[in-house]
């Protein structure tokens, strides 16, 4: 009933249906990143992320006043 | 540290990124000290004394193990659990465990060092450390994961930030290769044996020590790009997409890779061209993402002029596409063929450890030092001299190797009218003598850029040292007259 499994156990087969599996998992990536406006719109607002990290927390707006006092040099100097 | 006494608790945990910030200085004058002496004593080979501790062989070690881990690790650990707490803007998960990442691989590193000096290693490149040592590192790496997961699934950020990819992405691949690396049978405390043997066992050091390469020497120090040339730069990164993709390729191609330093051995001939395959295949994301950082600067190229620390993070670029250009280049059967076993591998892995890893850390750490002991940097003037003075020491260093290399691969290759091998083994090192001589040279230089450093960063924390006692003392008078 379990034949089929054998197929997989010989590295002849194995190895060439990872490769297509790895290749075909990659183009679905590629694919994925580079279609559709929206998402190339959003994909691309992460990349401010390191420049927006001198904000505080969004949940903790009570810490920014010790945030600023206690850096005394800011990112942007 | 310096501000924390009397000002209210940070909003991150800066003080483990200080200490693993301190320490990687520290291992980097030490490794790189060592490997300035063992340069020194491939050209004027009494210098080992006779001592046994101090010959070659042992220090070699001691040299990798101190760049590479001390240094190299010491820096990425700074790094990511500064970029983690930032890019998710959440405190670092579980401090106490934290702290015993840091002194697990200290403590590690510096045993490590001194039993390789006393003769105990398992001979594996880049993986020496016994038995021991091995299972201590494998706790502190199971503790890093956690810390850092923990710390993502706190993040208020609702994305994960692409460098945290690469620095986990690293923390994965080093766990997965340091452990069946090093699968061992122990005969006592300080002796082992490897479970894997002959060919296997050759290829798994490989695929261990390339990948070594590929994840702790490439994909992490990627993370610390990503964040760290944007911030310096104030600029987003040239194309987010481009950077998913970059990750994506870098990952499915890296472990592939490590065959190609057995060309011409007794490895399966398929498995030495399938590997000189996918490593020709790397050249597309590495390129890719040398110029996704390179072109963050775009419209902004004046900073080169203006910002030394800028100057450091693009030309550490610069040599990580260099290097990964002649990385392909050399696992080519017919290009391997001349430079494998001589010093051109040595100038390689040169240009990539200390162009591209040292000097995108350095550029990392002169952005970091200010924002977390709270000072302005003691002297900017000094950051230039670094810079020049450690890339005349890169430039010095793989040219000398290049002349060595191909010029002893050259020599060992070439035969009289009769068939006879036209130069003996002697004077192959006879010919290399002068190219060592310039290597050591090269190295010093290096060296005297990190010591630089080390002088600039020890007066910014006197001067945020200072400026703190004044701040607490401003503030005692203000409660003494209240």
């Amino acid at each position: 009933m379990f034949d089929w499994l054998m197929w997989f156990t010989h590295m002849e087969n194995s190895k060439p249906l990872a490769l297509v599996l790895f290749f075909g998992a990659f183009c679905g990536i590629l694919i994925y990143v580079f279609t559709g406006k929206r998402r190339a719109k959003r994909l691309e607002s992460y990349k401010y992320i390191p420049l927006d990290d001198d904000d505080p927390p969004r949940h903790s707006t009570a810490q920014a006043g010790y945030h600023s006092q206690s850096r005394k040099v800011m990112d942007n100097e | 540290m310096a501000q924390s006494s009397a000002l209210p608790v940070e909003q991150y945990n800066y003080d483990i990124v200080r200490k693993f910030t301190i320490v990687a200085m520290v291992f980097a004058v030490l490794g790189m000290s060592v490997g300035v002496f063992i340069a020194s004593e491939l050209a004027w080979p009494f210098l080992n004394f006779d001592i046994p501790a101090l010959t070659f062989g042992r220090l070699r070690p001691v040299h990798t193990t101190l760049v590479i881990f001390g240094f190299g690790g010491s820096a990425l650990f700074a790094t990511s659990y500064y970029v983690v707490q930032r890019t998710s803007q959440a405190r670092l998960a579980f401090p106490w465990l934290a702290e015993f990442t840091f002194w697990g691989w200290t403590g590690g590193v510096a045993l490590g060092a001194l039993t390789y000096m006393m003769g105990f290693t398992q001979g594996r490149e880049y993986a020496e450390f016994e038995w021991p040592l091995d299972i201590a590192i494998t706790l502190v790496w199971v503790s890093y994961f956690a810390i850092y997961v923990e710390t993502l699934r706190r993040r208020s950020q609702p994305h994960i930030y692409v460098a945290n990819w690469f620095y986990l992405a690293f923390i994965l691949a080093v766990a997965l290769l340091h452990i069946f690396n090093n699968l061992a049978v122990p005969v006592s405390l300080t002796k082992s044996y490897s479970l894997f043997s002959g060919v296997q066992d050759a290829m798994t050091q490989w695929w261990y020590g390339h990948n070594a390469v590929g994840f702790f020497l490439t994909a992490a120090f990627l993370g610390m790009m990503y964040y760290f040339v944007p911030k310096q730069a104030g600029r987003p990164v040239y194309s987010y997409r481009l950077s998913i993709i970059h990750f994506w390729a870098l990952i499915f191609l890296y472990m592939w890779a490590g065959g190609h330093h057995l060309h011409w051995t007794s490895l399966p001939d398929w498995v030495s061209t399938l590997s000189a395959t996918f490593s020709i295949l790397l050249l597309m994301p590495s390129w890719g993402g040398m110029i996704n950082g390179i072109m963050t600067l775009s419209g902004a190229w004046d900073k080169l002029r203006s910002d030394p620390i800028m100057l450091f993070l693009i030309t550490s670029l610069s040599f990580y596409g260099m290097s990964t250009f002649e990385g392909p280049l050399m696992s080519l059967k017919s290009v391997n063929a001349l430079s494998h076993y001589t010093d051109w591998t040595i100038g390689h892995v040169h240009s990539g450890a200390l162009g591209w890893v040292a000097l995108v850390s350095f550029g990392a750490f002169y952005h970091l030092i200010p924002r977390l002991w709270g000072a302005k940097l003691f002297s900017q003037t000094l950051v230039y001299v670094h810079f020049w003075l450690a890339t005349i020491g890169i430039v010095l260093y793989i040219t000398s190797m290049w002349v060595a290399g191909i010029g002893q691969g050259l020599m060992l290759r070439s035969f009289d009218d009769y068939g006879n091998l036209a130069y003996t083994f002697i004077e192959t090192v006879e010919f290399m003598h002068t190219p060592y001589i310039w290597r050591a040279l090269g190295g010093a230089f290096f060296v005297a850029g990190v010591l630089v450093m080390v002088y600039n960063m020890v007066m910014t924390l006197r001067a945020a040292r200072r400026e703190q006692a004044a701040i607490e003392a401003k503030l005692a008078a203000k409660m003494a007259k209240a």
